[in-house]
């Protein structure tokens, strides 16, 4: 099994992100980490997701989610094409004794000090997962009283943007109305468009002779 | 131009610019407010069922049978809850369905108010896309979307759930759209030229091709160019127990259903072919069987207008993304480009010929009981014979639906409506009765076991009242027919909870009149003619025959669960002989 990063481009209505995760998880799929929020236009979202699953099915779970139809465009980002981001909140034990070598590594990782109590410290990183990860490990020493970290989000390089073209309006004629033979045991239309509402308008098969009529239900 | 009307109005007034004729439904609380103009419609004929399952199933058959999208309705909380099933049964046979429902006012969602139930989020795996609709002047845009997603691409169904108070809200400013936004919702029908001539190459290249077709060709309404297609080499053709009747069935090149219950020859094309032109049809585990041993030589061409069920079990050699009918109208093409410029038509003679011995040497077949009693495939063939080709067809689930698919004469697409994904019993009458308010032209017979005749039986009710004259053949073998073949088969006949003694209670005759039909029974094989004339010649009332048929007959051929196609049985411990065939 490999890492993948997905970015989904997704019609901002309610409900979609519970499509996305739902699906995911019915086709027998862990998310690793999931983000989403705005994007440049109002009317469309972005996701990112990170998955652990072998090609063949990262293609199915792909293909499925193109199906949903607020998705509007689905983009696998190559790690080495891409900046990828994770916010990291972490509240680590420092007293005087330690709260000089916990900047220091504060420091060593361009991470910030939001918060500080006599007994602990506040850090905030962003960085790839892959530096998040080394920092803890040099935190985790001093003691890791909580911790808090967001969904990967990743961008591809360069100047080439994900939604530039997929976002133009396709519109869509609406579904017309059939044309074809009228219903024959539907009332027409045309005959009884003055007659009142409980008038006999759904006409059954005549009887054969001799036998009674079952009489419709009139409404 | 726009007009002022509530939101129920602006409802009624979307499903008639949807050209909607006919809604299958229950009123309730909820959905009140969206009977009162049904009232006045001129255009709708609202149909009021017994039961929600009926309502949606009734939907389908509609919808089956005449290639038009289907529409039922019902209320919040479980009028809703009882659609979940027909609307999982057209998911999965891809059935273009609109389902409304009505919900609790907005501000009582969430509350656990009465009747509420959250059926956007129940039905999400289950539907093609769903809506709540708390905007009424989103009703109109909303209708639009709906049937264009159910009707287009892969059909499937969609449901709306509007609350109440968007109904009742009035100065409604009605405007059915000129266009629909879907930014993620374009459906691909013209494959790729590129891949359809890859296809062609593959074609005369092949020497064992086998056109597997699946219900996708009856969707598309290719049946004319399925034809055209098979006959322009002579390529053999299998129908999948959705297909029936996408090629007749008494055509030369029909080598006829695949499957856990297909025909050996069917089930030999597939296995010993060299190349499956996969059409509209998905590799169900119920035709593979297991997968890894099925069609093993074979290379694939697999055209399925939607792009993810390629590749999903089975990898292409050849995908096409497209709908059938341009499918298989470009594949001609490219073929007779193929041929001209190769010089020379392949010929599929010999493989053809292997095929036709297995075909006359293992037909599908059935003994008579050897205790007297009635045999149901007999049953089921004399109805066939009777009613023929021009009737149409539905089924529940189970050993009746089995025998119904290889003893029915399939001639025409849209004759066949069962359920086949899902597998869902009770779907036979309600989607009768669909099947019939859309062709009442036609005579509609429903194959039904006596225990899927006991889930939905409640609809007669609705066909004594409405005018819509169905006959029902009830299979009563008194038994979970297929569950029990599986008791006597691996369970060694410890005969678990599936005795109905539905030979004995109820009298499914007196049943049927007391539900305004007529009801008939039949035991013995020589009155089987008459008793099917009779039924016949009821032409203005439900009917009901009551066959009570052997109850150990097993349908045959099998595959068992979980093996190779290799190991087809014709019988009990009968298999057939491969190795003489060279096949």
């Amino acid at each position: 099994m490999s890492k993948h990063t997905l970015s989904i481009l997704v019609e901002n209505k309610h409900g979609v992100l519970a499509r996305v995760a739902a699906l995911i998880s019915r086709r027998g799929f862990n998310i690793d980490s999931l983000a989403v929020g705005p994007t440049e236009h109002p009317e469309v979202s972005r996701m990112t997701i990170a998955v652990s699953v072998d090609e063949q099915p990262l293609e199915q779970i792909t293909k499925q989610l193109n199906k949903l139809v607020n998705v509007i465009k689905i983009v696998e980002l190559e790690p080495t094409q891409t900046v990828q981001r994770e916010l990291l909140l972490v509240k680590v034990k420092a007293d005087t004794l330690t709260r000089g070598q916990v900047l220091e590594t504060v420091q060593l990782f361009r991470a910030k000090v939001v918060d500080v109590a006599p007994d602990a410290i506040t850090i905030e990183a962003t960085g790839n997962p892959e530096k998040l990860e080394a920092m803890l490990r040099v935190l985790e020493p001093f003691g890791v009283r909580e911790l808090v970290q967001s969904g990967m989000v990743a961008i591809g390089r360069g100047s080439r943007s994900i939604s530039d073209r997929t976002l133009r309006p396709v519109p869509v004629p609406p579904p017309h109305v059939q044309t074809g033979p009228p219903n024959v045991q539907a009332r027409p239309a045309s005959s009884s468009a003055g007659a009142s509402a409980s008038s006999a308008h759904h006409p059954v098969p005549a009887p054969p002779p001799g036998r009674t009529a079952v009489v419709p239900n009139q409404h | 131009m726009s007009e002022q009307l509530t939101g129920a109005q602006a409802l009624i007034r979307a499903l008639e610019h949807a050209g909607v004729d006919t809604v299958f439904g229950i009123p309730g609380g909820a959905i009140l407010p969206a009977y009162d103009p049904m009232l006045d419609s001129t255009q709708i004929r609202h149909i009021l069922v017994r039961h929600e399952q009926g309502a949606g199933h009734a939907a389908q058959g509609y919808a089956a049978a005449s290639g038009k999208t289907g529409v039922c309705m019902a209320t919040s909380g479980p009028g809703a809850t009882n659609l979940v099933t027909p609307i999982a049964d057209a998911y999965m046979d891809s059935v273009p369905l609109v389902a409304i429902t009505g919900q609790v006012a907005g501000a009582a969602i969430g509350t656990d108010a009465f009747q509420e139930a959250d059926i956007r989020g129940i039905t999400m795996p289950i539907t093609k896309h769903n809506f709540l609709v708390t905007d009424p002047n989103d009703i109109a845009t909303t209708i639009a979307e709906a049937f264009h997603i159910a009707s287009t691409g892969r059909p499937g169904p969609v449901l709306v759930d509007v609350t109440k108070d968007a109904m009742q809200t009035h100065g409604v400013d009605f405007q059915w759209p000129t266009e629909l936004s879907l930014p993620g919702y374009r459906p691909v029908t013209r494959p790729h030229p590129k891949q359809v001539r890859e296809a062609a190459r593959l074609i005369v290249a092949a020497e064992k091709p086998v056109l597997y077709v699946g219900g996708g060709v009856i969707r598309a309404q290719a049946s004319a160019e399925l034809k055209e297609l098979a006959e322009l080499l002579g390529i053999p053709v299998v129908t999948t127990l959705m297909a029936r009747g996408a090629l007749p069935d008494t055509h030369d090149l029909h080598f006829g259903m695949p499957g856990m219950h297909g025909s050996v020859s069917a089930v030999g094309a597939l296995q010993r072919s060299d190349l499956l032109i996969t059409l509209g049809a998905r590799f169900d585990d119920r035709v593979t069987g297991k997968l890894d041993s099925f069609a093993p030589e074979a290379k694939v061409i697999h055209a399925d207008i939607d792009p993810a069920e390629i590749g999903k079990n089975r990898a292409a050699d050849v995908p096409i993304v497209g709908d059938c009918k341009e499918v298989i109208t470009d594949l001609i093409a490219a073929l007779r480009t193929e041929i001209a410029s190769a010089g020379r038509t392949p010929s599929y003679d010999a493989w053809r010929g292997q095929l036709e011995s297995v075909r006359a040497k293992y037909p599908v077949a059935y003994d008579d009981p050897e205790d007297g009693t009635l045999s149901p495939q007999y049953v089921i063939e004399r109805i066939g014979k009777i009613a023929g080709p021009d009737a149409i067809y539905t089924a529940g689930v189970g050993q009746h639906q089995m025998w119904s698919a290889h003893y029915l004469p399939f001639e025409k697409p849209r004759h066949w409506l069962n359920s086949g994904g899902l597998g869902t019993m009770g779907y036979a009458v309600p989607a009768a009765m669909g099947a019939k308010v859309a062709r009442p032209d036609k005579t509609v017979w429903a194959i039904d076991g006596d225990g899927c005749f006991q889930m939905t039986n409640q609809e007669l009710v609705t066909c004594a009242l409405e005018g819509i004259p169905i006959k029902v053949a009830v299979i009563n073998n008194q038994s979970l027919g297929m569950v029990r073949q599986w008791q006597t088969l691996f369970y060694d006949k410890r005969y678990s909870n599936t005795d109905l003694h539905s030979a004995r209670i109820p009298d499914f005759a007196k049943l049927a009149e007391a539900m305004g039909g007529v009801g008939l029974r039949c035991s013995d094989k020589d009155s089987v003619d008459a008793t099917i004339d009779k039924a016949m010649s009821v032409t203005d009332q439900p009917v009901v025959v009551d066959f009570v048929v052997h109850r150990d007959a097993m349908v045959w051929p099998m595959v068992a669960a979980g093996v190779s196609n290799d190991e087809i049985q014709i019988a009990r411990d009968m298999a057939p002989q491969w190795d003489g065939e060279e096949l």
